[in-house]
């Protein structure tokens, strides 16, 4: 006689990934445990759709780990709680189905931020989050979603919200988010809301195979060995206790409205790059031959909005001017706005293994305090260039100090904002740096390219400089 | 057992006995049985008699491959 056999499909008939079994085709979990039932519902759905070999399955950690076992599709096994990531990542690098499979430790403790970052960008991805109250895997700790007064070897006294807060409630906080497109909690907790969960997880996937964006479905699911219950009681407290606090029901669909996703593709050729950072217009270097050439060091500092960084950048365009190696390295912080504010250069013939500068051979000090913090670590033999308007300065010994009146040549130069490239200037004026005057003109035309009107006025700024240090320094 | 009417295709080995399916056969035509597998359980048997083929027993049951329904087809 004929017959209609309702079996498992989309899961591999035997397992042998988990090694030699006496009962080859069961699976590593526990008697009455959810996994197994939600694992039948997806890979049916996938056989049914007859996606399994576009499919990749995120297996996270937790119980289904080893999801990889089972499922006849593709697979990554990812770190704890960066499914969301690395399903990002092949949605968007592949057509594919994607689909994230996490337990509550997983997709609601460690993994919270990656799971509402995916959900806010609404990433092509099917997260199937179980809730089953507990770390399964590691025994019975308590999770985000552990209910109030229920008790877990990490809260043996029952859950107390005053001291572990309340349970996370994940459906309700992805809708709170615009991207998603369903959202939806069910359990299988009995044959009704089986057949509910089928129907949520199947409408899930259909919407993956449409590419229309982000799905989430909560599946309440049992966990008869930390719980503590047999499968049947443990059933029983879903449906009295669980749906209480985590009410079943949907929370998003806009699967009518929803169209397919189509991001743009990022142009990561190298043209397209050196477009992007402008190396394309990158000038061949300027002929420069000096035997006596040496790497140089410098630290530049002062107060954030004196043209530090700027000036560190400016030299190190200079350097390239000449073919140089150069290495420019800011030290932001919370210094940034109105604090201090430093970069480290180095200009070499070789290839340059740190940027990080200890004992420069020139420091630019544009204030008090930078002059102070960096002295004594200039080289014997040093020079330090500080800013005149310091005032007084007791200076290491055996380095040597040029005060330079910055802010005044500026403004007497007429760009009161110039006092960096009065450094600048001095800097060439006194070939500390030793690269030609050419290469600093054609780093300040490069610094300004996009205010083409202040390259002039910046090279007189320069020549201005220049001209004081052969009037002024011996 | 009549294998012209609806019936559930037990894998002793492969059960781990948890009892969902009896507590979800909907005419209770499924127990647990007294027959210890070469794994240590008590698988489930079918009684015989009396499935209607609803397959409420294959969708609560956690396990790939401890359980499927076959129904004859009519005709």
């Amino acid at each position: 006689m004929e017959e209609k056999i309702i079996r498992t499909q989309g899961i591999y008939s035997e397992f042998p990934r988990k090694g030699p079994s006496a009962a080859p085709a069961a699976t590593h979990y526990c008697p009455g445990c959810g996994h197994g039932i939600i694992h039948k519902l997806i890979a049916e759905a996938l056989a049914d759709f007859g996606i399994q070999d576009k499919t990749v399955m995120i297996s996270p950690v937790g119980c289904a780990v080893f999801a990889y076992y089972y499922f006849d599709a593709g697979n990554i096994q990812v770190a704890h709680g960066r499914a969301p990531a690395v399903a990002t990542g092949v949605s968007r690098a592949r057509d594919c189905v994607v689909i994230s499979y996490q337990g509550d430790g997983d997709l609601a403790s460690i993994g919270l931020n990656e799971t509402l970052q995916a959900a806010n960008r609404g990433e092509k991805i099917a997260v199937f989050f179980v809730n089953n109250t507990v770390y399964g895997m590691t025994g019975g700790q308590m999770a985000p979603t552990t209910l109030i007064g229920e008790k877990t070897i990490t809260c043996p006294d029952g859950r107390d919200p005053l001291t572990q807060g309340y349970p996370t409630h994940m459906c309700e906080l992805i809708s709170t988010l615009k991207a998603p497109v369903f959202v939806e909690r069910v359990a299988v907790s009995d044959i009704k809301n089986i057949r509910n969960a089928r129907r949520a997880i199947r409408k899930a996937i259909e919407i993956q195979a449409e590419g229309k964006g982000y799905t989430f479905v909560e599946i309440l699911s049992p966990c008869p060995t930390n719980l503590g219950k047999n499968a049947v009681a443990n059933n029983e407290w879903i449906n009295t206790e669980m749906v209480k606090e985590f009410p079943l029901g949907n929370y998003r669909d806009r699967t009518a409205e929803a169209e397919h996703v189509e991001r743009t593709t990022s142009d990561f050729s190298t043209e397209s790059l050196e477009k992007l950072f402008e190396l394309d217009s990158i000038a061949a270097p300027i002929e420069h031959k000096d035997p006596n050439f040496k790497e140089s060091q410098v630290k530049i500092a002062g107060f954030g909005g004196q043209g530090v960084l700027s000036l560190g950048t400016m030299l190190t365009q200079a350097a390239q001017a000449v073919g140089k190696q150069v290495s420019w390295y800011p030290s932001y912080g919370p210094e940034q706005r109105g604090g201090t504010s430093n970069c480290s250069v180095i200009i070499s013939n070789d290839r340059i293994g740190s940027p990080v500068v200890y004992h420069p051979d020139l420091l630019v000090a544009m204030n008090r305090p930078s002059l102070e913090k960096f002295q004594n670590d200039v080289k014997p033999g040093g020079i330090i260039m500080y800013d005149a308007i310091i005032g007084d300065v007791e200076l290491p010994k055996g380095v040597k100090g040029v005060a330079v009146p910055a802010q005044d040549l500026a403004i007497q130069a007429g760009n009161p904002r110039g006092a960096n490239t009065i450094m600048l200037g001095v800097m060439l004026g006194l070939g500390l740096t030793g690269l030609p005057e050419e290469a600093f003109q054609t780093a300040l035309a490069a610094n300004f390219a996009k205010k083409p009107k202040l390259i002039p006025m910046n090279l007189e700024v320069l020549a201005f400089a220049q001209k004081w240090v052969k009037e002024n320094v011996k | 057992m009549d294998t012209t009417k609806p019936y559930p295709l037990i894998n002793p080995l492969e059960c781990k006995s948890c009892g969902r399916c009896v507590d979800a056969c909907p005419k209770k035509v499924l127990e647990i049985g007294t027959e210890l597998n070469a794994r240590g359980y008590l698988p489930v048997v079918y009684k015989g008699e009396g499935c209607i083929g609803c397959a409420s027993c294959f969708y609560t049951c956690p396990e790939p491959h401890a359980l499927e329904v076959h129904i004859p087809k009519k005709g």
